[in-house]
């Protein structure tokens, strides 16, 4: 697990417009700056907002992520309820202490 | 006497990201309030505004997060949210550098704050002073609060940072707005989004509107969890304006559930003495 990282990872694309760039012209070399599982490429990658909200990224760089994206609100808060359906509880950080928020 | 105004409320994004999906009623009521502090603020003839915020990883984040951060830069940046989303123009706000460093000088007496001289502001600052300065044409000094990367600092300290930042800001000649941003209970970023509980925030509000700091201290992070959810953390912001108006009592002018901002809208203000 290296939550840390991908949470440092999604901070960066969310606050810097550099990092960003980079990100959109070549992916690739931007995760490989970053200490991450095959699992967590895969979630940033898609993005799967699902699956990142389960692996533990904190909500509120989870959220600016999906507005990087431009997903819609309801998507959005959807995405998470389906990574639970998929994924099961949360598996790390603040949520994971009540079972992953689910409704 | 420097202070010259203080007072909180909510910078939920959906206020501004999701507006129009709110009730009417709550909304425009919530609107009219935000515009009474505006003009409250204006009245007050405060030179600078301080805003005390619980911002989500803009700014700081796990590799070096300070518990109480001032800003002392020219000028800062914000949103960082995609602009459509959070319908709010990315924009720079003015800072006062001079001031700032004068404030931090003096809080350093008390609290060992961290100061910034580059910010990035994210809703939890740029959706309040949408309202409150809505031209960015009064000076912006921000502080922030870590609430949302535990370990977090506790409460009784927030309280003290309040009481260091009004010692602060009775040093120096201009005259000072404080507004604290954050809480009560909510579950942002969750599929629980959208979940409030009136009962924890009417009795955290009896008691920051009362000064009660017993009672606002009473609060352990475990019963904030789980009555008022990782958002209810946020509550440190409102404690430190109780700190910073020791002995004062507030006055609340808003109080609306708005399931769709996903917080129970809030707008008050505390007696300056
Ligand atoms: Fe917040």
């Amino acid at each position: 697990m290296s939550l840390y990282y991908v949470q440092k990872l999604i901070y960066e694309l969310n606050r810097d417009p550099l990092t960003r760039q980079r990100f959109d012209d070549d992916k690739e070399s931007v995760l490989a700056e970053y200490d991450l599982s095959e699992e967590e490429l895969t979630a940033i990658r898609q993005p799967d907002i699902g699956l990142l909200y389960v692996l533990g990224v904190n909500g509120q760089i989870l959220m600016h992520y999906a507005a990087l994206w431009k997903m819609p609100w309801d998507d959005y808060i959807q995405a998470m309820k389906d990574g639970l359906e998929e994924h099961g509880p949360v598996r790390a950080g603040l949520y994971a202490r009540t079972g992953g928020g689910a409704v | 006497m420097t202070l010259v105004f203080a007072g909180a409320c909510s910078h939920a994004p959906g206020i501004t990201g999701r507006a129009d999906r709110a009730d009417p009623t709550q909304r425009k009521n919530l609107l009219n309030n935000l515009e009474r502090m505006r003009q409250e603020i204006k009245d007050s003839g405060a030179e600078a505004l301080v805003i005390v915020a619980a911002e989500h990883f803009a700014n700081f984040f796990m590799n070096n997060m300070p518990a109480y951060c001032v800003g002392m830069a020219d000028y800062y940046e914000g949103p960082i949210e995609d602009e459509e989303w959070l319908a709010i123009k990315k924009t720079r706000i003015p800072g006062n550098p001079d001031l700032s460093e004068r404030l931090i000088k003096t809080i350093l007496n008390d609290v060992d704050v961290a100061y910034a001289q580059e910010w990035k502001f994210d809703h939890g600052i740029s959706v309040p002073l949408n309202f409150l300065t809505p031209d960015y044409d009064l000076d912006i000094i921000p502080v922030n609060i870590n609430c949302q990367g535990p370990p977090l600092t506790p409460l009784n300290r927030a309280y003290e940072f309040g009481r260091a930042l009004r010692k602060a800001c009775d040093a120096v000649p201009e005259k000072i707005a404080i507004v604290g941003t954050g809480g009560i209970s909510h579950w942002p970023c969750t599929p629980d989004s959208g979940k409030i509980n009136e009962e924890f925030d009417r009795e955290f509000l009896d008691h920051f509107l009362a000064n009660d700091k017993a009672g606002m201290l009473s609060f352990s992070d475990e019963e904030t969890y789980e009555r008022g959810g990782q958002g209810g953390f946020e509550i440190r912001t409102f404690v430190a304006i109780a700190g910073a108006c020791e002995g004062a009592k507030g006055d609340l002018w808003c109080y609306e559930p708005i399931p769709i901002y996903a917080v129970g809208c809030t707008v008050a203000s505390m007696e300056v003495l």
